[in-house]
């Protein structure tokens, strides 16, 4: 397979932070591919360097050493080439921006959107994400729930090919999420865009993604890379079959290997 | 469901419903009335206690002397407080300005910031009235050294409230910009200044009334013209009644600067106060 065929292509990436007391290895050698139009979940507990690799990914964050490829162009280049969204666990809205400014932000700033992007339209994108009507509202007025789709809408704007996603979900109620994973699954499938997806969840992960990429942590390393094998189209319904609920227990155990 | 309609006409509210409006009516003119019957008791018992205990004009007036001499002097407390009002005006504009602008150069260069501040933190805890001579001596007999002294009070509080708002921006908003790559312009004018507002304009409400006090603290130090000239002059006159009309005077300009930014500030942060409260 040539490089561009994967959205995402890392080899050999270690990052090392270091703090006053110590130096701390982050990631160690950890080498994971995405293909192209795939949804790839980032699985592992607290420490294990999962949002870090994220941040590598979005040329948040400069590796010390090991490659990282973007849709076939460097991280710094994809990130420039506004090929990236960003989705954080905090909706990171702006509070004095409507729903309907927030999800415009991209258009102001870097040089706006390149001539041949596809969703163009912030009104189009809070559609998508199911928040027709609510385009005047402030962040303060809506509910978490809410306000991730927002956040969800801003990333697509322009139709990155990559969407980076860091436990987006996390802080909001169990239904609320249940609902949302439904419909990013909906997003997916709808856009073609490839998906990075950071969980410490073993049901988000197995439910949302194509792959399941397990790290252990102290240092974050690759367990394995795992291939869900189920239906493309998926609704929650499915989580509670014989098939997924081993495939959960599969994943569980890997874990349970790596966490102390 | 049984929950009444969003939106109740006037005709079909119930008894309740009229019982609860009249009552918070009611409610809504005790806020208005109290505080005035409170203002009124206050004069009254000045007035019984200066007219019982026989207080000479000298040591107190009687607060119908005072009014006397507010409307009998209104003149000279005008012409007097003119220099006042420019001179705080001024100098709330030149301090907060200088404030904004290098709390603006603190966030971009860090190096500056751990130099300078130590020096901007010892200059303030120099007392106003310790200040002042100095920038007399320095600037004249002019309104300079009050307009100085008025923008180094004000100059403080904002720089510190600035630099907070405009650092304590949301990491996950700046990773944003960045993923956006934003320039350093753009992550200033989209994210920090909008952010920093609430904070700014806490600092400005505080500036308008310290700035006044600024200007007047200015005035006590050789000075012919201005509310703390007239009150100097006042007090050595013994003319109690003309300190009490200056007093009044400069306070009721003060409370008007500060509501007048108090308006601006509800203006300016129509959408997020909510947020930010």
């Amino acid at each position: 397979m040539a490089s561009h065929d994967y959205a995402v292509s890392c080899q050999n990436v270690t990052v090392r932070f270091v703090t006053e007391e110590r130096a701390v290895t982050a990631l160690d050698d950890v080498s994971f591919t995405v293909p192209a139009g795939g949804f790839l979940t980032l699985l592992g507990p607290s420490g294990c360097g999962k949002s870090t690799l994220l941040r590598v990914v979005a040329d948040l964050i400069t590796p010390g050493s090991g490659t990282v490829e973007v849709l076939g162009k460097t991280a710094a280049q994809a990130r420039m080439d506004r090929s990236l969204g960003f989705v954080f666990q905090d909706a990171a809205l702006l509070p004095w921006r409507t729903a309907l400014e927030n999800v415009a932000l991209p258009l102001e700033v870097g040089g706006g959107l390149k001539p041949s992007s596809r969703f163009t339209s912030p009104r189009d994108l809070l559609a998508l994400v199911g928040l027709s009507g609510w385009e005047q509202s402030y962040p303060h007025q809506l509910s978490g729930g809410m306000r991730q789709r927002v956040a969800i809408a801003r990333a697509l704007l322009g139709g990155p090919r990559l969407l980076l996603m860091d436990e987006p979900f996390g802080a909001l109620d169990e239904m609320t999420r249940d609902r949302l994973n439904e419909e990013l699954r909906r997003i997916w499938a709808e856009t073609g865009t490839s998906i990075l997806f950071v969980t410490h969840s073993v049901y988000e992960a197995a439910y949302l993604g194509e792959q399941v990429l397990v790290l252990s942590p102290n240092p974050g390393r690759v367990v394995r890379q795992v291939t869900i094998d189920l239906p493309r189209e998926r609704s929650l319904a499915l989580r509670d079959t014989p098939h997924f609920v081993e495939i959960a227990a599969e994943l569980r155990a890997m874990l349970g290997k790596v966490t102390p | 469901m049984n929950h009444s309609p969003a939106h109740p006409s006037q005709t079909d509210l119930s008894s309740d419903e009229v019982a609860f409006a009249q009552a918070s009516q009611k409610a809504r003119l005790r806020r208005r009335i109290m505080p005035v019957l409170g203002v009124a008791s206050v004069l009254l018992l000045w007035a019984a206690l200066v007219y019982w205990l026989k207080v000479p004009p000298f040591i107190a007036p009687s607060p119908q002397m005072v009014a006397v001499t507010l409307w009998d002097k209104s003149g000279l407390l005008w012409t007097n407080l003119v220099p006042t009002m420019i001179e705080s005006v001024a100098g709330f504009l030149l301090g907060n300005l200088a404030a904004i602008v290098i709390a603006t150069v603190f966030v971009h260069k860090k190096t500056l910031e751990e130099a300078f501040f130590p020096v901007v933190v010892v200059i303030n805890t120099i007392p106003v009235v310790a200040k002042a001579p100095i920038l007399v001596l320095l600037l004249g007999n002019g309104m300079e050294p009050k307009i100085a002294i008025a923008a180094l009070i004000c100059f403080f509080p904002t720089l510190v409230n600035m630099v907070r708002g405009l650092e304590s921006v949301n990491p996950q908003a700046m990773e944003l910009m960045r993923v956006l790559s934003a320039s350093k312009r753009e992550v200033f004018f989209k994210l920090r200044l909008p952010h920093s507002l609430p904070y700014l304009f806490s600092a400005l409400k505080i500036a308008a009334s310290t700035a006044v006090i600024g200007a007047i603290v200015g005035e006590w130090i050789g000075s012919t013209l201005g509310i703390g000239a007239l009150i100097i002059q006042a007090t050595y006159a013994f003319d109690s009644a003309l300190l009490y009309a200056t007093v009044i005077v400069g306070s009721c300009f003060s409370m008007s600067f500060f509501l007048l930014i108090s308006l601006i500030e509800r203006l300016a942060l129509r959408q997020t106060s909510q947020q930010n409260s």
